[in-house]
């Protein structure tokens, strides 16, 4: 969206543009704004979770500033090491196992759905155990991730995986399904090879469909973690949560959601904005 | 050791068409019998003969295609190429679809080179590239050979899918109703380029139209196909005008009008759609 609109501008002014989408500014810093009274006031009259004027006395120092601390330290490159580490050391933690499980789902995911898409009576076999699979909450897996892997750190990644997969499997599965028979023909007429149908047209033609999955996947992979980490872990942000309410520290819990938030948005927008640069032409 | 001799085996005739359509029947099976589509289709056509395929929708025209192209294979009967029974499709009979089948991620120049790589394999890149570019010049599309089918005009998309199936020498062009989406002015322009190219090419060709117009500027015969189910060829039109044909000439000439009329005939008061 913002890419056309960039592009309908070619002398781009900031001001104008400014001016002109001003209320699509303003808007949401008022609701933000809005939102930040109502939680005060709630607080105030609970008494059961810091209002954000205690949040932000409680946690801006050092919990905010310091990012990426270790212990007393502000700043530590050893906090990939876990323990007493700031949250973007948490946050990383939580991201090196997503990028892990959410890329083994994405590879997985696509070459599954590449075959169930191609094959009729593929899709009739798996489809009603995939689609049971499909809503085994992340958690439910977390014993049997436990089970097989006797530890932690992979059980987390086996978590994303099969989390992030069930999207990224159906949408390929559908994207191929739904490939319109003219290009279909084209490869027929020209008799092309295996390699080339695949490439230049199977891949282009699902490629849209495919981020859709992908999409989804990391929405999906970016919960299961938190939840995965909360129960069983020693790093990462769901971990700190924990941590942080079994010592009493809410001011911690709530600003680790907002880094949740954050992160989460952004891995969308990352994954958006991969596909929008892979299938620009379409 | 004399059963040797049955008729089955006989050896490819050199005198036999170039392309011969033999007894082609077709029907799919429903729940409540059989449904007849084509039934009994003999038609054959000489090397570089033009032959358009009219008759109203649902008559079973684009099957009867579908069995040259090998997309769709006869429930009995058979369709030869150079003495060859078609089995499936294949670039020596290419076909240009009615809807450009362009790929769209793909570039002008790109969706021919798909075509001729895949044809040519053996080719260098500078032959397979020289080819292309020619191609795309013989419809005068050398300005757009970057762009992609969604900055092209449908014109523009049918020159692309014209070139792409000429890229490849196929002995047997195909057209599903080409000009069908096009206006007015720009499948006229299209009609005359086609029939450059055809003289150029002397490649056989078999295209269904509804526009009896274009049927009568473009082809050699033109084959009138009576309503389905059970669609049989109804007559065919022999069209004498000399070539390289002029249209304006053409619709000077009192015999347009008598095979106008005649098919118009055929079409709407022998055969009309009830």
């Amino acid at each position: 969206m913002t890419t056309t609109a960039g592009r309908r501008f070619p002398a781009f002014n900031f001001e104008t543009y400014l001016q002109k989408n001003a209320r699509q500014f303003v808007a949401p810093v008022v609701a933000f704004l809005i939102a930040l009274i109502i939680w005060q006031l709630f607080s105030s009259v609970t008494k059961s979770l810091p209002g954000p004027i205690q949040v932000y006395q409680d946690a801006w120092d050092p919990l905010v500033i310091c990012p990426l601390s270790v212990g007393n330290e502000c700043f530590s490159l050893d906090g990939w090491r876990g323990g007493d580490v700031g949250l973007g050391w948490q946050t990383s933690a939580s991201l090196i196992r997503v990028a892990i499980g959410y890329s083994l789902a994405s590879i997985v995911g696509i070459t599954i759905g590449v075959l169930v898409g191609a094959s009729r009576l593929l899709y009739q076999a798996v489809d009603p155990m995939f689609q049971v699979l499909r809503t085994v909450p992340p958690l439910a897996w977390l014993p049997i991730a436990l089970a097989i892997f006797k530890d932690s750190g992979p059980a987390g990644i086996f978590i994303i995986f099969v989390t992030a997969i069930w999207p990224i499997i159906y949408n390929t599965a559908v994207g191929v399904q739904q490939m319109p028979q003219d290009y279909k023909n084209v490869a027929k007429v020209l008799r092309l090879s295996g390699k080339e149908y695949f490439f230049s047209i199977l891949l282009p033609s699902v490629v849209p469909y495919m981020f859709t999955g992908l999409r989804l996947g990391i929405g999906l992979a970016w919960l299961a973690i938190v939840a995965a980490e909360m129960l069983r872990g020693d790093t990462g942000i769901g971990f700190f949560i924990w941590n942080a309410y079994n010592s009493g520290a809410l001011s911690e819990v709530i600003l680790a959601l907002f880094y949740i938030g954050i992160v989460g948005f952004l891995l969308d927008k990352l994954v958006g904005f991969v596909s929008t640069f892979i299938s620009a032409d379409k | 050791m004399q059963t040797l001799a049955s008729p089955t085996t006989m050896p490819p005739a050199m005198q036999e068409p170039f392309l011969v359509i033999e007894n082609v029947s077709k029907s799919y099976s429903t729940p409540n019998g059989s449904y007849v589509v084509l039934d009994g289709i003999d038609l054959t056509a000489k090397e570089g003969e033009f032959i358009c395929v009219i008759g109203h929708s649902g008559c079973g025209k684009t099957t009867l295609l579908d069995t040259v192209s090998g997309f769709r294979t006869p429930t009995t009967g058979e369709v030869r190429v150079q003495g060859k029974r078609v089995t499936r499709p294949g670039p020596d009979r290419m076909v240009v679809f009615q809807n450009y089948a362009l790929l769209p991620w793909k570039t002008a120049f790109e969706n021919i080179y798909l075509a001729v790589h895949a044809v040519f394999p053996q080719k260098s890149k500078k032959e397979k590239t020289e080819i292309v570019k020619e191609h795309l010049a013989m419809v005068g599309l050398e300005e757009a050979a970057n762009k992609k089918p969604g900055q092209l005009s449908g014109g523009m998309k049918q020159r692309v899918s014209i070139a792409r199936a000429l890229s490849i020498r196929p002995q047997v062009l195909i057209l599903d109703e080409p000009f069908g989406a096009l206006d007015a002015i720009t499948k006229e322009e299209l009609q005359e380029e086609l029939l450059q190219i055809w003289r150029n090419h002397q490649v056989t060709v078999m295209m269904i139209t509804h526009d009896i117009d274009e049927a009568l500027f473009l082809s050699d015969r033109i084959v009138m196909m009576t309503n389905g189910p059970a669609a049989k060829i109804g007559e065919i039109m022999d069209i004498p005008f000399a070539r390289p044909r002029n249209r304006a000439q053409i619709m000077e000439d009192p015999y347009y009008y008598t095979l106008r009329n005649h098919a118009l005939d055929f079409l709407f008061s022998r055969y009309a759609l009830h």
